[in-house]
């Protein structure tokens, strides 16, 4: 009796992503318009003249007026034609096709790092508030949380590669002895499954620890937090009461009833450190030489690289609008209530 | 031997400030196939006893000392996985609010199936078959469809019905019912009452009815325990303890529990009963409604929640507007304190049509301070970073051109008038009492001098003995300041009390409508009649218990 109220909910958030991804074009236009430096200088090089850097102009269709350039620029989005990057004369798209999995796997594994180890943390610290395990939950998120990730990274690095020698040194996805797995989701981890390549997947794993780590370790504080918060509320209300009136056993109700309720402030809040983490992750991919899209735009943003830019803006909202929508949807499932709210 | 046995039980929390001792030395015997009511107000004690006897005490409480025994088993010494076998299996319980005490999140099917394969009376592929049988056994009709139902498509009265399924599913000897019509709508209330006590008489339970209200206590149970800040005061026959209660404390729960044929002073205790004041004769119409209508959504799912109502109220008159959850009059009266605006109709206020200023202009309109509100719940109606000054003082500086000092002496003259010590007006809202708190929020209404005051069920979440005086003081200042009254509620007893003339509403129509005396003796419409009678009858109240007593002293 659920199901159609949910299958709207879902169809009508669906449809409010359109004029937010509408949106996101005109704003990355603009925004990358109204960014100082002019390209055309840039890569005309130092030694142009006036003459050259017309030339240049021209032959980046900069001299065309704003509602021109940004009709050219609709209408490439529609193709699929992110225009090419200054810096690599290679195609926008692929360039971030190919940069895009690796940020998202990196992100992904920390993640679930994160959740393995803070989630189960949240729920000790809520059944045993002002514990031991309680205070130790406390210590471990504040300090994952203070310390910047380039310095925990380096202090990964520093141990687990320079004195222990354990980790493969932190230079990218994949040590160049091996070849990297043939292309089907980008996911280095997943496309040498899918080969039956399990050397290049310890080697892909190898790598991945560390800068995982790292992040993990950042976003720890959050979920513990969030789950910690979530359970405690949960656990003091009325139908937690019943249950254990009723004689429910005391895993029934941790799990079944009382985290089971919990989970929707801790999936809001697993989104929105998803988001951000892909966002902010630059310091962590540089320190590992990770190549994915973080360090790529900050390359892009200091050449003044419109389209690598407009690129990754772009790409970028439409992957946030995307995560919006999946945790949406996640809710739905989670909670029946939801669906019948919006009819 | 009887089946449950108290020996002087003593509870403490262990909060922020210390120590709080909850239950100081409670003893308390429960015969098989007895009703015993434990009767109390808030902080009494009452409900934390037996959640000591299930020991589901909350966080942070503990029993300190004293014997429970159930069945000759000591409870106190039980371990957690005996306890678990007990609860729901042999002791059982049905809480308040019972929307909120099942999981919602959680099919209602499912939730009894968890507890009957918990006991092992059912097994994964059998529990939803024996759920099913659950829900029927205690009268709920298409159980099998409502099954799969959550707990928010159900209704309040439906939700009791599956918490009391559970409760019952592994067929407990002892069933504790802590406030179970609390939340619920009159007649509802006396549905599942009447149902809770067939259900023990059917399976010969015993039961302990746990509640702040003596006429049902007295209607369902075989004997009454009073508490008062965690002790015993007074014990007896449930027929006995509204005729003759010895203790002062039970007096004054007797008295001021709203009654046939006690007017609103009786409520009082003897010494402060002052003489009622002089009513003002009733005025001409100061507000008149006309076919006010009011639809929410559009389309297929648009839902009228009032269809067209007309009635006025004079100056100086009070007018209760009565009905169940969803017959309209909270609607019917956010349209009229111009928080809502309705589809069609006219409110004139004093020969102004009202209805034609959107309800968003409205705040900054001069006649604002003409009606004002006092809300149900005076916790939640108050900021909790203002103190009680400057919530009193706020309408003040939103309407009038006072100035400060202006201001700060009508605050002071304002909470004289609700009886607001001076010492209260710096307090915060969690800083003062249920019964202050319900002054604030009068005083905040009243500071403008209104001319029609709206009261949405403003005792509604108040002890019988605070209500009493709530409701003296709302009879004090209407014949001092000659304000109309719109008394929104559910509690037919109230509004006898409050009331020359009220209005009966069901699925947003007008079914009656008469002078309150009438209309409360001799209802012509049916359903006025269900109203009346669902009000629990205790089984021999005396029509002025006290005032022999008063006749006598």
């Amino acid at each position: 009796m659920a199901a159609p109220g949910r299958l709207k909910v879902i169809g009508s958030r669906l449809l409010q992503a359109i004029p937010v991804v509408i949106g996101v074009i005109i704003v990355t236009f603009i925004l990358t318009r109204a960014l100082p430096g002019d390209p055309a200088v840039y890569f005309a090089g130092t030694i142009a003249d006036e003459e050259s850097i017309q030339e240049v102009r021209e032959a980046l269709g900069l001299d065309k007026s704003m509602p021109e350039q940004f009709f050219y620029y609709v209408g490439d989005l529609l193709r699929g034609d992110l225009g090419t990057s200054l810096m690599t004369g290679l195609p926008v798209a692929e360039e971030l096709g190919r940069r895009l999995p690796a940020s998202l796997e990196l992100t992904l594994v920390a993640l679930i790092i994160s959740c393995a180890v803070a989630i189960p943390l949240g729920i000790l610290a809520a059944t045993r508030p002002n514990s031991l395990a309680d205070h130790a939950c406390r210590v471990l998120v504040t300090a994952g949380v203070s310390l910047p990730t380039f310095f925990t990274g380096l202090v990964l690095i520093y141990v687990f590669y320079y004195v222990l020698g354990w980790a493969p040194p932190p230079l990218g996805r994949l040590d160049f002895i091996f070849l990297e797995p043939p292309r089907v989701t980008g996911f280095f981890l997943i496309d040498s499954v899918l080969a039956g390549d399990w050397e290049t997947f310890w080697g892909a794993a190898k790598q991945l620890v560390l800068p995982a780590v790292t992040l993990a370790l950042f976003t720890l504080a959050p979920i513990a937090r969030m789950t910690r918060a979530a359970m405690l509320q949960s656990l003091s209300s009325d139908y937690i009461r019943t249950a254990r009136a009723a004689g429910l056993n005391g895993r029934t109700i941790l799990y079944g009833y009382a985290f089971h309720n919990a989970m929707l402030p801790v999936v809001t809040t697993l989104g929105m450190v998803f988001s951000f983490t892909l966002g902010a992750n630059v310091l962590v991919e540089k320190v590992f030489a990770w190549p994915g899209i973080g360090s790529f735009a900050v390359d892009a943003l200091v050449a003044s690289d419109y389209a690598a830019v407009q690129g990754f803006v772009f790409v970028m909202a439409i992957l946030f609008v995307a995560l919006n929508l999946a945790i949406d949807i996640l809710y739905t499932l989670i909670d029946p209530r939801i669906g019948f709210d919006a009819a | 031997m009887s089946l449950v046995s108290i020996k002087n039980l003593a509870v403490a929390f262990q909060t922020r400030k210390g120590e709080v001792n909850a239950v100081r030395g409670v003893s308390l015997e429960l015969e098989r196939g007895e009703t015993l009511a434990v009767v109390g107000e808030s902080g009494s004690g009452k409900s934390v006893t037996s959640y000591a006897l299930m020991r589901i005490l909350d966080r942070g409480g503990r029993i300190k000392a004293g014997d429970v025994t159930y069945s000759g088993i000591d409870l106190r010494k039980a371990t957690e996985r005996a306890m678990r076998d007990i609860r729901g299996r042999e002791i059982s319980m049905i809480f308040q609010n019972p929307r909120s005490a099942l999981n919602p999140i959680r099919k209602v099917g499912d939730q009894i199936a968890n507890v009957l394969v918990q006991h092992r009376i059912a097994t994964r592929q059998t529990a939803k078959a024996k759920a099913i049988e659950a829900m029927e056994a205690v009268r709920i009709r298409d159980a099998e469809q409502r099954y799969s139902a959550y707990p928010f498509e159900l209704s309040g009265g439906m939700c009791q019905r599956i918490v009391i399924a559970m409760a019952l599913a592994c067929e407990p000897r002892l069933l504790v019912a802590d406030e179970p019509t609390t939340g619920l709508d009159v007649t509802t209330q006396k549905t599942v009452m009447d149902l809770v006590a067939d259900l023990i008489k059917e399976r010969g339970l015993s039961a302990i009815l746990i509640t702040h209200d003596l006429g049902l206590a007295s209607a369902y149970a075989d004997r009454v325990v009073v508490m008062q800040n965690g002790v015993i005061v007074e014990e007896g026959a449930s027929e006995m303890m509204l005729v003759r209660p010895h203790h002062p404390y039970t007096q004054k729960l007797v008295a001021a529990t709203p009654r046939k044929g006690a007017g609103v002073r009786d409520l009082l205790p003897e010494e402060a009963r002052t003489p009622l004041p002089d009513k003002r004769p009733v005025g001409a119409p100061i507000l008149q409604v006309r076919r006010l209508r009011k639809t929410f959504g559009a389309g297929a799912n648009a839902v009228e929640a009032v269809k067209g109502v007309s009635f006025s109220i004079g100056e100086g008159e009070s007018v209760g507007l009565v009905g169940e959850s969803g017959c309209g009059k909270s609607t019917t009266s956010s349209m009229v304190v111009r928080l809502l605006d309705p589809t069609s109709g006219e409110i004139l206020f004093r020969g102004d049509d009202l209805a034609t200023i959107p309800a968003s202009r409205f705040t900054r309109d001069k006649r604002r301070g003409g009606i004002q509100m006092v809300f149900q719940d005076a916790t939640d109606s108050l900021n909790p970073r203002h103190t009680s000054a400057r919530s009193i003082e706020d309408p003040l500086i939103r309407l009038s051109t006072l100035s400060r000092a202006e201001r700060a002496a009508k605050v002071a003259e304002t909470a004289a008038l609700v009886g607001l010590p001076e010492h209260l007006l710096s307090r915060f809202p969690h800083q003062l009492s249920g019964g202050q708190k319900a002054r604030v929020g009068i005083a905040r209404a009243i500071v403008l001098e209104p001319q029609l005051l709206i009261l949405d069920e403003p005792t509604a979440a108040l002890d019988v003995s605070i209500q009493a005086l709530v409701l003296n003081l709302l009879v004090d200042l209407q014949a001092k300041l000659g304000m109309s009254y719109l008394f929104v509620s559910h509690d037919l007893g109230v509004v006898r009390l409050l009331t020359d003339r009220v209005i009966v509403m069901r699925g947003g129509e007008i079914v009656e409508e008469g002078a309150t005396a009438d209309v409360m003796d001799r209802p012509s419409h049916e359903y006025t009649k269900s109203l009346i009678e669902a009000v629990p009858q205790p089984r021999m109240i005396p029509a002025e218990p006290l005032s022999a007593n008063a006749a006598a002293g």
